[in-house]
């Protein structure tokens, strides 16, 4: 086995009293797709986040490509910016056109220069397809086009890692199509992802491991084929039996 | 038909009620009219009671017999529907109107039909009206102060060389552009210091001194509120920002000035700014008195700006802070490139409502003996030779400063139509 990007060993975390991450162990390898389901309220979403530290870990060790996360980390910033995030409500930025959203972290965070950042962008943006909206603002595009686009921002800083929070969530139904087969087209090209999310097609297409998760722990972690087909507990099982 | 329908305008008579109506409007009015603007009143011949009351009765029946539902008439249906929908509506339409039409005339004749403007002393003026004379004769005094009548060419290109300074950022090419906030925040108001520094204080360059006392009237406004204004609004930003600090220290040192300047009053503080401050100075050490009033006001509207630009970044949904960090910025780039772009973009009403009270507080530097435009307003009505016009120099002054304030919420207005984004 190669060696793993991610390292999440012995996570727990707490909000207040109320413990979300009960005692989590995963291992990434670089390249794997896994995508995290499960219901509301299971630490999911948290677990990402945690990921690239936006949210901290009160116990256990999370280790991203040989840097372990703790509150001495100094170069947090450089982390994150090989951790790609996507999130429900894109948070694109509202000031800024499609193409400055792009450009300003390559510019700013990677000195990149800006001709070499608007090409890399513009590279981005017609890989999801939004090319021709460029120079519109965030407000005057679709909730696809919209999450599309904050793929292609995440991905302008040419991560080694993509994490995605239910990235469809928000969507009408008719978009979620393009914005799954712009993920699709990523993982195709080997990208390493993290993916929260409910869509089942997806996870069977592309995941290497499906992790379901509840109450903040992990129940069931399992090859993509074993999981849907083969569950084991029940849990994971009734939750199937619903989303299915 | 109910008997509390008879006066109503529906689809059957309405061609008979709506005429009606109209001339009953028509003549209310006009009694109101001719009354107050040329003082014949056509109803003397009724009842003195009457007399009074009718125009508001005829009116009132007037536009009762025209309210209609829908007439067809463009004109009468916007007004049966925003200022006719009801009788109480209708009266407070009519007493409104009425009020106007009392107040107009004498305010008129009072500013312009029996003002006089002729003449260079107080007897030139003999009408009722108001006397501009006063303020024609002390215009000079009131632009600018005690400042030698002869040296006045120096505050005017003083201030035509800091406003087109002020325009320079709108000529900068592209590759000077992203200098601009540097350029506004730091270096413009540093030239705009040494431009008045050197020009209306003199001193050096073969210009005689001028001591700040002698600076005033509406000039000393526009010194005073220029600067303060582009010194509060960077300190308030970073207040606002410490205020919302993760670390403790810098996060109580802000609350607490905020806490400090915020509840004590601008009066106490510009008197302790002129009296008790200099008292902990060494006795060498010398501040200028304008200087000290200057800071004391900017700390003091720091304080109040911090709060409301630190309302535009709460009002920021927590995505975007997510998002920035995400990318992998840090705090100052975060703030500078995502956050405070749009946080102060929805404060902008609210920061031009501190700044207008900023202008409108300026004259309180009374206290320590600095006189701007109101200050010498005092200062004039007191003088022997010409008592008795301290109206018309109180109006003139409520002219020129609802002036400047009615252009900075104009310009207020067009920042939030300019920087307006969808979300």
């Amino acid at each position: 086995m190669s060696e793993s990007i991610i390292e999440i060993k012995n996570v727990n975390k707490w909000f207040g009293d109320f413990q979300v991450l009960k005692d989590i162990n995963l291992e990434v390898q670089a390249k794997q797709k896994i995508v995290v389901c499960g219901p509301s309220g299971s630490g999911k979403s948290t677990l990402i986040r945690c990921i690239n530290r936006l949210e901290e870990h009160q116990q256990g060790n999370i280790i991203v490509d040989g840097n372990e996360l703790n509150e001495n980390t100094k170069n947090i910033e450089a982390i994150r910016a090989e951790v790609g995030m996507v999130f429900q409500q894109f948070n694109l930025f509202p000031h800024l056109s499609i193409l400055d959203n792009c450009t300003l972290a390559p510019i700013w965070v990677k000195k990149m220069p800006k001709k070499d950042a608007e090409e890399l962008a513009m590279q981005q943006l017609e890989k999801v397809q939004i090319a021709d909206q460029a120079v519109k603002f965030p407000g005057q595009l679709s909730g696809g086009q919209q999450q599309r686009c904050a793929i292609a921002r995440a991905l302008c800083m040419q991560p080694k890692i993509m994490l995605f929070d239910e990235p469809t969530s928000a969507l009408d139904p008719e978009m979620i199509k393009e914005v799954l087969d712009a993920m699709v087209n990523l993982a195709n090209a080997g990208m390493t992802m993290i993916v929260v999310t409910h869509e089942m097609g997806f996870a069977k297409e592309v995941a290497d491991e499906v992790i379901f998760m509840d109450e903040g722990m992990i129940v069931e972690k399992a090859k993509t084929k074993e999981f849907f087909d083969n569950p084991k507990s029940d849990r994971t099982k009734l939750f199937l039996s619903q989303i299915l | 038909m109910n008997y509390k329908n008879i006066l109503k305008a529906d689809e059957n008579n309405y061609k008979t009620f709506l005429p009606i109506g109209l001339v009953l409007i028509f003549i209310s009015l006009t009694d109101v009219f001719l009354n107050s603007f040329l003082k014949i009143n056509i109803t003397s011949s009724l009842p003195e009671n009457f007399s009074f009351f009718s125009p508001l009765i005829l009116g009132l029946i007037g536009l009762q017999l025209i309210r209609i539902e829908y007439s067809g008439i463009k004109s009468i249906d916007l007004l049966n529907k925003n200022i006719n929908n009801n009788n109480f509506n209708a009266l407070l339409t009519l007493l409104i109107i009425f009020c106007i039409f009392k107040a107009f005339p004498p305010a008129l004749s009072w500013m312009i039909l029996d003002a006089n403007i002729s003449g260079d002393t107080k007897d030139a003026c003999t009408g009722t009206g108001a006397c501009w004379t006063y303020i024609k004769v002390w215009l000079r005094r009131f632009m600018y102060g005690m400042y030698p009548n002869e040296l006045h060419w120096r505050i005017n290109s003083a201030f035509i060389l800091v406003i087109g300074l002020g325009f320079a950022g709108y000529f900068f090419k592209d590759n000077l552009k992203k200098y601009l906030a540097l350029y506004y925040v730091i270096i413009y108001p540093l030239i705009a210091f040494l431009v008045i520094y050197y020009l209306i204080s003199g001193g050096s360059f073969g210009l005689t001194w001028v001591e700040t006392g002698a600076w005033g009237g509406l000039s000393l406004t526009f010194i005073v509120s220029f600067f303060c204004l582009i010194f509060c609004f960077p300190l308030g930003m970073i207040l606002a920002l410490g205020r919302r600090s993760n670390l403790p220290t810098i996060r109580y040192i802000s609350v607490g000035y905020i806490e400090f300047w915020r509840g004590v009053p601008l009066i106490t503080v510009l008197f302790m700014s002129s009296v008790m401050f200099p008292m902990f100075l060494p006795q060498d050490f010398f501040m200028d008195k304008l200087v000290r009033v200057i800071i004391a006001i900017t700390l003091f509207e720091g304080a109040y700006c911090a709060e409301v630009i630190r309302g535009g970044l709460q009002a920021l949904p927590r995505g975007q802070y997510d998002a920035a960090k995400s990318l992998g910025m840090g705090y100052w780039k975060m703030h500078i490139f995502v956050i405070l772009p749009q946080a102060l973009k929805l404060v902008i009403p609210g920061i031009c409502n501190t700044f207008l009270a900023l202008v409108k507080d300026t004259p309180l530097i009374f206290v320590v003996g600095l006189s701007e435009l109101a200050g010498m307003l005092a200062l004039a009505k007191t003088n022997p030779k010409w008592l008795g016009f301290a109206m018309e120099g109180y109006v003139f002054a409520a002219i020129i400063f609802w002036i400047i304030c009615y252009a900075m919420s104009k310009y207020s207005y067009n920042l939030e139509a300019k920087y307006k984004t969808e979300r």
